[in-house]
């Protein structure tokens, strides 16, 4: 760094210092800064925050570095306010565009406050205000890409309960697509719940599923060879005439296997096959 | 007359491609008021077809187009890639009949699927399929 450079960075500096609280003002009502809990006090402190890196990174000489250390000392901060825009659906370029907002108040304020205004200097507060913005990118692209990461593992949970319908008989309600990974999850927590609670029959139940197309099919098949081997029989039930039409078209053949339109009916054969009779009460009308 | 009424291409590289293409296809199939029935085989052929460009001709594109003419619509689609090619035609597409582990009935069931299917595939250079879904002649 040279020393006019120095000498530049220094006058930025103690510029940003001594307008810290004018800053402040202009910053307060920006979305940026929106942390959602109407605390004006905090975010006084997170603008504070961010003039006082600013001023830091100028004078350091950091200006086009946003993983300097002035910039870094900011990250708790950018995560908070970044991750919360982000949860809330915002993207990240979305977020770039807010943080770009604190550019134009500062650089205002520059050329107002009179005096000499170098170039030098107004390119230092530029630069310093830009690097800013690619931080606070850089934070909001990687806490979208933790959360879709989070969101997808919680979705390979959430979409495959195995519920109990009655002693020994198992329902796993499958839904939306059935990619290789879903579904070998839903396999092996069908084969552990048959061994934990003695299933004797397990219903795969395919209503949500929006499309069967020959690799659904054949994982849908695997899973039911597997259940067979654990000594459990497994019923497919929830085809739709549209999906059961389709399957037909393709060549799939579910001759093997026990189907059932409804998971109704499909629990009404379980209960049978483990013995149960399934009667109406007399005097019931209809079943 | 036929009109053009839309035209998308998107590639096929991953997995997750093959999930943008079925959502592509349904909004073809559903803007064409094809029936439940037709969108579902539309959606299952498009998948299949995907899964084979991505699988077997290692990535390609996909292009979709609905197109009027003659008072009805078409959904044509076509999935083009630049990989191996396919040697022996009728044998891919004879049931059973599988490469890469799977049941061997994604081209055979495809063909039964589509109003019109077509393979052009030179061996060395790649491979297009075709395939063609009709509404109802209206009105």
């Amino acid at each position: 760094m040279g020393e006019q450079q120095r000498h530049s960075g220094a006058e930025v500096a103690s510029f940003l210092l001594e307008r810290e609280a004018e800053i402040i003002d202009s910053w307060r009502r920006l979305p940026f800064f929106d942390s959602g809990d109407g605390d004006q006090a905090q975010v006084e402190r997170d603008c504070g925050a961010v003039v006082r890196a600013l001023a830091e990174a100028v004078r350091t000489g950091d200006e086009d570095d946003p993983a300097a250390a002035p910039f870094n000392s900011l990250r708790g901060l950018f995560m908070e306010l970044a991750g919360r825009r982000t949860r809330f659906g915002d993207s990240a370029s979305e977020v770039a565009v807010e943080a770009g907002r604190l550019k134009g108040p500062v650089v205002r304020l520059w050329k107002s406050a009179g005096g000499h205004r170098g170039v030098e200097q107004t390119a230092l507060l530029v630069d310093a205000l830009g690097t800013l913005r690619v931080a606070v990118m850089e934070i909001a692209v990687s806490t979208s890409a933790e959360l879709i990461q989070q969101q997808q593992e919680q979705l390979l949970e959430l979409s495959t309960p195995v519920i109990s319908l009655w002693r020994g008989i198992l329902a796993v309600p499958l839904i939306g697509t059935l990619d290789s990974a879903r579904s070998q999850i839903a396999m092996e927590s069908l084969l552990q719940a048959i061994v934990d609670q003695r299933a004797e029959v397990a219903i795969l139940d395919i209503t949500g599923v929006s499309m069967v197309d020959t690799m659904v099919a054949q994982h849908l098949l695997k899973t039911v060879m597997a259940a067979r081997m654990m000594g459990a029989e497994c019923i497919i039930s929830g085809i739709r005439p549209q999906i059961a039409q389709t399957m037909v078209q393709l060549g799939i053949d579910l001759e093997e296997v026990t189907t059932r339109a409804g998971l109704a009916d499909a629990l009404a054969f379980a209960l049978t096959k483990i013995g149960y009779q399934v009667t109406a009460p007399t005097g019931a009308i209809g079943r | 007359m036929s009109r053009v009424l839309a035209a998308d291409t998107m590639p096929i590289r991953s997995e997750g491609d093959i999930v943008g293409v079925r959502q592509l296809v349904r909004q073809h199939g559903a803007a064409a008021e094809l029936s439940l029935v037709e969108q579902t085989k539309l959606v299952t052929a498009a998948s299949e077809l995907a899964r084979n460009t991505l699988l077997h001709g290692g990535g390609g594109k996909v292009e979709v187009e609905s197109v009027e003419e003659d008072r009805r619509r078409t959904i044509r689609l076509s999935f083009i890639d630049s990989g191996p090619g396919i040697e022996d035609v009728e044998l891919a597409l004879t049931d059973g009949y599988t490469t890469a582990g799977g049941l061997g009935l994604g081209l055979g069931g495809t063909r039964r699927l589509a109003g019109e299917f077509e393979i052009d595939s030179v061996p060395g250079e790649g491979t297009t399929v075709t395939v063609r879904f009709h509404t109802r002649v209206r009105g």
